[in-house]
């Protein structure tokens, strides 16, 4: 690879000056192409250190909780210290409740609150709750667990699933407010407009055309919150708290999947800290089979 | 030009043969229009009367006011922050501007087809057209089936889509989609149809199609039709109002002023010797 010399250089002024100059763009070229291919090679890193935890953490996770991961764990409840196998099926179906009583108190909050910053209220009131959006994405989720757990444990003078729900949507709600925001911003104001000018309510052109148009990107933000609170364990310590058998109802403590990781792997038993590994395995599981799921709906919507 | 004392109505148009625009029925009657954005003003003071079941074509160069004009018409400006709308607009004698008029009622008589062809992305063609008379509360099936048919006859497009009905209406190509909107438009019954360079984003065949669409509704709808296209409104409009910088310069039946303009900036503007 031989540089070409560039146009200009090409009718020398005088044969001193033109070897000279040919030379000095020789170098550069050479330093250039090196610092080049320095960064390429700085970025490839880059990239591999951004995979390679979760690869490595999957691996680490099947090579200590696989073993573990079996029918009986997925479908039998805890077993006493000290016998031997027994499963967190109680905590599996928890964290889903947990997660499902979240979604359907965050998804109305969230999904109305983008809306009104979209679409109602003046440029004061928007600002105002895009910062409050913010900071309360920016709170520490064990400051959730103590609000909850003052204001609704409290008084119910109960541990609870409802408890544990309500401390995780709160964590949803900013969540869901800037993703909603955000997909509603890219509907074209021309169907806004064409909406308008049918004779159509603002609500109607909210709810039938933009909502309607961005319902993908709603989803999408709406089972990413999801996922984000299905690992949260501070926000539960002192709602859910945990539960070594069923619920029998949404008023009494609920294990979660989360909870019972703590647990078992702060124990000192050999056995509870492999089913930890399992239990996390089974975490993670969820939470990429929810990426997996949104994954598919952002591809269709760019088809 | 404001024979606001005789008031008129929609029955004198049976009388509306004369020769002048400005002394045939009015569909609109707009006086002394004024409209701001913020500190800037777009329209400086316009007095027009739309004459009915005509069309009516807004000429002028790109940031004159005709979309601002025509939007006016229709209480959209009310969504745009710092709009300001001043003068009075009366829509059949009717001040649309009145504190106790709706807007939603009036975006009902007065529908809109945009410079760029919007169909809902989410909805069929049969629900594109459908969605107006859906949401103002519509229920019958046979009615709304009739609708179907009478709008997208209307608009020229039933023969095309009559057998896909169910399919998406961004499946059309531009023109059907231009169309599909005029139908849609059209199937909440308006009494004024207003377009903003509805051609401006289409090919020359599908241009003719709709500039013919345009010619034919003219017979029995109210027509506002905005554009920076000179042939296209020497082609389609009855008469024509020429816009420069806000104010209303020329209006009258298009025959006459691209003929005989019979102002000098008309002129200018028409033989293109103006920037």
């Amino acid at each position: 690879m031989s540089p070409l010399p560039s146009p200009s250089h090409s009718k020398p002024h005088s044969q001193k000056e033109a070897s000279n100059e040919e030379g000095a763009d020789f170098r550069h070229f050479w330093i250039r192409k090196v610092v080049d291919r320095f960064f390429q090679i700085l970025s490839i890193l880059a990239a591999i250190v951004v995979i390679s935890p979760l690869l490595l953490v999957f691996v680490f996770l099947l090579s200590s909780g696989g073993s573990s991961l079996t029918w009986d764990f997925l479908t039998q409840l805890p077993k006493p210290v000290g016998e031997t196998g027994g499963g967190m099926a109680n905590a599996i179906v928890g964290s889903c409740i947990l997660v499902a009583i979240a979604t359907v108190i965050a998804t109305p909050v969230g999904v109305l609150g983008g809306v009104c910053v979209c679409e109602y209220g003046d440029a004061r009131l928007r600002a105002a709750i895009r910062f409050t959006a913010d900071v309360l994405n920016g709170v520490p989720s064990i400051i959730w667990g103590i609000v909850v757990y003052s204001w609704v444990v409290l008084r119910m003078k109960t541990f609870s699933g409802l408890a544990g729900g309500l401390a995780l949507s709160f964590i949803m709600i900013p969540l869901i407010l800037r993703t909603t925001e955000d997909v509603i911003r890219l509907v074209p104001s021309a169907y806004r407009e064409a909406g308008l000018a049918l004779g159509l309510r603002r609500s109607q052109v909210i709810l039938h055309i933009i909502l309607a148009t961005a319902r993908r990107g709603v989803l999408t933000g709406v089972l990413l919150a999801a996922a984000r609170v299905a690992g949260e364990t501070a926000p539960l310590l002192f709602t859910a708290f945990g539960n070594r058998v069923w619920a029998a109802h949404l008023q009494e403590p609920m294990a979660a999947l989360p909870l019972q990781i703590f647990t078992y792997a702060i124990s000192p038993y050999p056995d509870w800290h492999r089913q930890a590994w399992a239990g996390a395995l089974v975490l993670l599981g969820l939470v990429f089979f929810m990426s997996i799921v949104v994954r598919t709906l952002t591809r269709d919507r760019s088809r | 030009m404001s024979e606001s004392a005789s008031d008129p109505k929609r029955t004198v148009s049976s009388s509306a043969e004369g020769a002048d625009p400005q002394r045939r029925s009015s569909a609109f009657q707009i006086e002394d229009l004024h409209v701001w954005f913020g500190n800037r003003a777009a329209l400086h003071g316009i007095s027009l009367n739309i004459p009915v079941h005509q069309v009516t074509g807004i000429i002028g160069p790109s940031g004159c006011g005709k979309s601002t004009f025509l939007r006016a018409l229709n209480r959209m400006h009310e969504f745009i922050p710092g709009a300001r709308v001043q003068g009075r607009i009366r829509l059949f004698g009717e001040d649309i501007y009145e504190a106790s008029g709706d807007p939603i009622l009036l975006r009902r008589r007065v529908g809109m087809v945009f410079q760029k062809s919007n169909p809902f992305p989410t909805m069929s063609i049969q629900e594109n057209v459908l969605i107006g008379l859906r949401l103002a509360g519509t229920r019958n099936r046979d009615l709304l089936e009739e609708r179907l048919e009478e709008a997208l006859r209307m608009a020229a497009l039933w023969s095309e889509v009559k057998d896909r009905l169910h399919a998406p209406g961004i499946e059309l190509s531009g023109g059907q989609q231009q169309r599909l909107c005029i139908a849609r438009a059209l199937a909440v019954r308006p009494e004024v149809l207003l377009m903003d360079e509805p051609c401006s984003a289409l090919d020359p065949i599908a241009t003719a199609q709709i500039e013919s669409l345009i010619r034919d509704l003219g017979q029995r709808y109210s027509i506002v039709l905005a554009t920076h296209n000179l042939q296209e409104a020497g082609r389609t409009a009855d008469c024509t109002a020429f816009f420069l910088e806000g104010r209303l310069i020329e209006f009258g039946s298009t025959k006459k002023l691209f003929t005989n303009p019979s102002q000098k900036q008309t002129e200018d503007y028409l033989t293109g010797r103006f920037t």
